[in-house]
């Protein structure tokens, strides 16, 4: 057969061979590439005498980073000031993707309102928000924060406890108690048990149809048991008020103004995609699905919690993530208005070190490592919901 | 469509691209400038006026260096660059020198690959501050937010100085020169630490320069010098005796005004220093005349001093430790013979 | 039966006033219902407290033409620090007796970009067009020729290199981004792991890494003595970055053509190249036109992003005004004046794609 099939077609037109000459081409050129690349930049390293490897994690880093979630000091070693710095782009991105999908889902729903006024508003917030570069909007809340807030002597102070100066925002914290801990972890249990009373009133429903107030019930275990075990403390009260000492506050805990410039820009322009998201997935499930919803006899925000949101969080929940995934890279603009962020630390430490190999590497590879965990998770996600489709 | 898509991109990248084979000499002398990379922000040391004309110390040390190469102070082109791009710049040669207040260390000259020839300025680190905080020494920094510059010497010194007198501190980091100073003087921060020459030249630049002053502490020893790559000794030395030339020159009391006319001189050293007796720029491999075209174009050291951050300037620095040595300061050329 | 009909004429009942007519709309727009009444009212009275003070700011108190020590003086905008140094922040470096030469490429590239919008110049000669003018304004940019002095690329700046990165980034990401579709879309495995990896390692780091990359780490990969100019490595930078997001867009374009169309190709026997050109592209291309659309403008807007690398484009020139003692403290007006410049970029170009989306519908 194989020799009748040759004699027909001649060997450069068998579609299988050309695929497999293209392809060997397309790896010589690639490695070619590849070798060439690196025999220069290897030539270059020792032609300069630059110093190469990882080994500089392990020195002693000489360098202050302004803001930290665990203790640092310039007596550590890069590799802490870097994870400082993980640290650092973890907790904006956090607390940006809170608010995102807080502001977002406010506007997305807004922009569908019958509401001529409100539904306007929504829609000149998010044409003027998408349409600016979300790095001016961080140099325009930076400048704006420092500019037009006073110093520390003359900060703002509209209720007990809070100061507004261009130091950052300042505010009073309940004193470090021996309670806390206890509360974190009655939190804990209450979630879980939350979790478990809803997969149980889930299936008594689905066996009995007899209806459980699940939302209520819940929302009183997650407040209620940190509340008891609180009041089993004796109610600390005590609070850590900021007060101005030497140059600066001291007590209380502070959001820098570089942190909360970061963050205002980075949800008020992320919170105009997402509010686009939202309205596209409202706007997907089709109005008789409300309206044979309604017919069966179901309260509006049954129609929304049972019909609507699990049909729209299959169209919703892909582009969100994407937002959110861009967020998290977006985060990284921090450098230029002097957040220590992961880029930030890793500039910094490329500047001292002099390996700007291996800093842009690790900056790569760190983002990588969030989008690739994030992509898994979505993964996981889609079968889930698509398993619970029909 | 795609084909010439491709002609465009071809052509484009052959109308940026530069190829340099030979010693940094031959190149600069193939291309007809000099590129040198500096600062672009710290008036008196390198900034654009009005004009968009180069200015201060560093650009003059440039200048001095094309004079003395193609006999034309004018053929240098100036690339300003961040603290991070710097050093990656003159490693990778797309500058041929870099004259951006570059403090001289022992990692620098090591791992980094570098050579910092001769000093241009002697510096020192301090801390300016508003007049209304009421501080009159480092040591009541205490709890201080400082602005620094991230990458530089600058931000490794301070964490060394408040860590050495147990202080706590709290740095601002922004990378560029005129975000970090619109910082400090919105009262981002409390005190802003830097070379004392770029302090008074920030403080110069101030909204109002009578409200700060900068505290008397100097803590850090920094000797600012151009650099150049390791490895090509012709293009060290010519940079190396350009400044130094600079300094023999004041020495000698050669200025751009009366240059001709030292060209008369009988005294053997100015003879063989502007090139009547030849040898020197041969050495050099230059022309014999390129100390005079230095002088005569950009001044020596004294002049250049005066006009970018001397006492009748903006910046009004007192030449101190920049002083010849024999008026007490640490400039000393090496012998020109 | 003629008692039953009247002679009066009957009284034509108009609608109840509040139903229609400027009422009638209030109510139904504004307050049909509590909630929706409550929410009107709060956002008049957000309005009411926001808007008034904004405009006594920005045009009643503002000042126009005075220098910055007036403008401290006075409550209002200081949209004078954008009027005095108008020139520097539209062309940053770039020689003060020369800056007609980036004018007159600015105009030529609004004048082509004006005629491409209309689909019926788009024919051979608008290429022609463009290949001149892109000629042109380059030849305007960098001197050199007919007497003009050479101005080098490294005093480029504000917005005709804002201009420049994006016109080139878009117009060269566009066709990388394409093939980089069709490349994940191949049933060769190497090339389609290839575009695979390739894609997915672009799109999970941000833009700014890859800038550092060029603008630190390349200039190491070329061998020793080849230099290449640092806008230019920024802009492959961005074309690198724009590309995979490009060929995501239209791998879903790819994936929306039904089997039968590759087949229908196959049975009039065109070729790979045949076929992708005459049948899949140009309908797959017109499906992703939106999202298209709204990643170019992401690309737009990020070019803005070069200033961390100390690019002088149009963010970096006015920061630069900005750090003038004269000027220092107005960061607000400077940042509104760009801002809405890079708005009418980018809803310009909204605008665009909603109208060729409409002109584009053969409705299938």
């Amino acid at each position: 057969m194989e020799a009748v099939a040759s004699e027909k077609i001649p060997f450069w037109l068998n579609p299988k061979i050309r695929g497999i000459f293209y392809q060997a081409g397309v790896i010589c050129c690639f490695a070619f590439l590849a070798w060439y690349l690196v025999s220069n930049t290897l030539h270059n390293l020792e032609k300069q005498s630059i110093a190469t490897g990882f080994s500089f994690l392990n020195k002693e880093s000489a360098f202050e980073v302004g803001e930290s979630l665990i203790s640092y000091s310039s007596a550590d070693t890069y590799g802490r000031a870097l994870i400082v710095g993980a640290l650092n782009t973890l907790k904006v991105s956090f607390f940006g993707i809170l608010l995102t999908l807080l502001l977002g889902t406010l506007v997305g729903l807004s922009r569908l309102s019958s509401n001529w006024l409100v539904s306007r508003l929504a829609a000149l917030y998010t044409e003027v928000m998408q349409n600016i570069p979300v790095l001016l909007q961080l140099f325009f809340w930076y400048a704006v924060f420092y500019e037009m807030l006073p110093s520390p002597r003359g900060a703002l102070n509209p209720v007990n406890g809070l100061f507004l100066c261009n130091r950052g925002v300042i505010f009073a914290v309940p004193e470090a108690h021996a309670a806390h801990k206890f509360m974190l972890l009655s939190l804990g249990i209450a979630l879980a048990a939350a979790f478990f009373l809803r997969n149980w009133a889930k299936k008594r429903q689905a066996t009995t149809g007899k209806h459980f107030p699940i939302f209520w019930v819940s929302a009183g275990i997650i407040a209620g048991l940190p509340v008891m075990v609180w009041l089993f403390f004796g109610a600390p009260m005590n609070m850590d008020m900021p007060a101005l000492k030497g140059f600066n506050y001291k007590g209380g805990a502070t959001l820098s103004p570089e942190f909360i410039a970061l963050l205002l820009g980075l949800v008020l322009y992320t919170a105009a995609f997402v509010a686009e998201v939202v309205r596209a997935g409202v706007q997907s499930v089709s109005r008789g699905q409300t309206e044979a919803a309604r017919s069966i006899g179901l309260r509006s925000g049954q129609v929304l919690n049972l019909v609507i949101l699990p049909q729209a969080l299959r169209v919703i929940v892909p582009p969100l993530t994407s937002q959110m995934l861009n967020l998290t890279k977006n985060s990284s603009l921090a450098v230029a208005i002097g957040f220590p962020d992961f880029v930030s630390v890793a500039n910094t430490t490329i500047n001292q070190t002099g390996q700007s190999i291996e800093g842009v590497a690790l900056i790569m590879m760190v983002y990588l490592m969030f989008s690739l965990s994030t992509s898994a998770f979505m993964n996981w996600y889609n079968k889930k919901t698509k398993l619970i489709e029909r | 469509m795609k084909s010439l898509k491709i002609c465009i991109v071809i052509a484009a990248v052959l109308a940026f691209a530069g190829v340099s084979l030979a010693g940094t000499l031959d190149d600069v002398r193939a291309k007809g400038f000099i590129q040198a990379g500096v600062n672009g922000g710290v008036f008196g040391f390198s900034m654009p006026n009005d004009k968009g004309l180069w200015e201060g110390l560093d650009v003059d040390t440039a200048r001095a260096i094309a004079a003395a190469v193609f006999g034309d102070a004018g053929k240098v082109k100036f690339m300003p660059l961040t603290a991070v791009q710097r050093l990656p710049a003159l490693q990778s040669k797309e500058i041929d020198v870099l004259c951006r207040n570059t403090t001289q260390t022992l990692t620098r000259e090591t791992t980094n690959g570098l050579n910092f020839v001769a000093v241009n300025y002697y510096d020192g680190q301090g801390f300016l501050v508003p007049k209304k905080l009421g501080v009159n020494s480092a040591k009541q920094l205490d709890g201080a937010t400082v602005c620094v510059l991230p990458g530089t010497t600058t931000e490794l010194n301070a964490a060394d100085f408040f860590r050495g007198s147990g202080l706590q501190w709290k740095p601002v980091v922004i990378e560029n020169t005129a975000e970090l100073n619109k910082a400090f003087f919105a009262g981002r921060c409390d005190c802003l630490t830097s070379d004392v020459s770029q302090l008074a030249a920030q403080r110069s630049v101030a909204p109002n320069p009578g409200d700060y002053i900068i505290l008397p502490e100097v803590i850090s020893k920094e000797p600012l010098a151009p650099v150049v790559r390791h490895g090509d000794d012709q293009w060290f030395d010519i940079v190396n005796f350009t400044v130094m030339a600079l300094i023999e020159a004041e020495e000698l009391g050669i200025t751009s005004k009366n240059v001709d006319k030292m060209l008369k001189s009988e005294l053997p050293q100015i003879k063989r220093f502007l090139g009547v007796t030849p040898g020197l720029g041969k050495a050099l491999g230059l022309d014999d005349k390129w100390a005079y075209n230095i002088i005569k174009q950009v001044g020596n050291y004294g002049e250049i001093f005066e006009r970018s951050v001397g006492p009748n300037t903006k910046l009004g620095l007192e030449r101190g430790l920049n002083g010849l040595w024999t008026n007490g300061g640490l400039m000393y050329a090496a012998p020109f013979r | 039966m003629s008692e039953i009909i009247s002679n009066t004429k009957l009284q034509t009942l108009k609608p109840p006033v509040t139903n229609i007519g400027v009422l009638g709309w209030i109510k139904a727009n504004l307050f049909n219902g509590w909630f929706s009444s409550i929410l009107t009212l709060l956002t008049i009275l957000l309005l009411w407290n926001t808007v008034p003070p904004l405009f006594r700011w920005a045009f009643l108190n503002s000042a126009w033409t005075a220098g910055g020590s007036v403008c401290r003086e006075i409550d209002g905008a200081c949209w004078s620090v954008v009027v005095n140094n108008i020139r520097f922040i539209i062309f940053g470096f770039f020689p003060y007796d020369h800056q007609w030469r980036p004018l007159i490429a600015m105009l030529i590239l609004f004048g082509l970009l004006g005629f491409s919008r209309n689909r019926n110049f788009w024919r051979r000669e608008l290429v022609y067009a463009w290949m001149i003018g892109l000629v042109t304004m380059g030849i305007l940019m960098r001197g050199g020729f007919f007497g003009l002095e050479t101005v080098e690329s490294t005093s480029w700046g504000g917005l005709p290199l804002t201009l420049l990165l994006s016109v080139f980034a878009l117009a060269l990401a566009y066709p990388l981004g394409v093939v980089l579709a069709l490349g994940r879309q191949s049933r060769l495995p190497v090339i389609k792991s290839l575009c695979v990896v390739y894609i997915e390692l672009i799109r999970g780091v941000p833009l700014i890494s890859l800038l550092f990359m060029g603008s630190i780490i390349f200039p190491l990969f070329l061998p020793e003595g080849v230099t290449i100019n640092t806008i230019l490595r920024a802009l492959v930078a961005m074309i690198l970055f724009t590309a995979a997001y490009i060929a995501e867009v239209v791998r879903g374009g790819l994936q929306g053509m039904s089997t039968g169309q590759y087949e229908a190709a196959d049975s009039l026997g065109l070729n790979y190249y045949l076929t992708m050109r005459l049948i899949i592209l140009p309908q797959a291309l017109k499906i992703v036109i939106p999202p298209t659309v709204s990643i170019l403008i992401s690309a737009f807007k990020d070019t803005s992003l070069v200033v961390i690398i100390s690019l002088y484009d149009l963010l970096k020139s006015s920061q630069t005004v900005l750090s003038n003692p004269e000027w220092m403290g107005f960061s607000r007006e400077v940042y509104i004046v760009v801002a809405i410049l890079y708005f009418l970029g980018c809803f310009s170009m909204s605008n665009f794609s909603r109208k060729l989306e409409k002109d584009l519908d053969t409705g299938y």
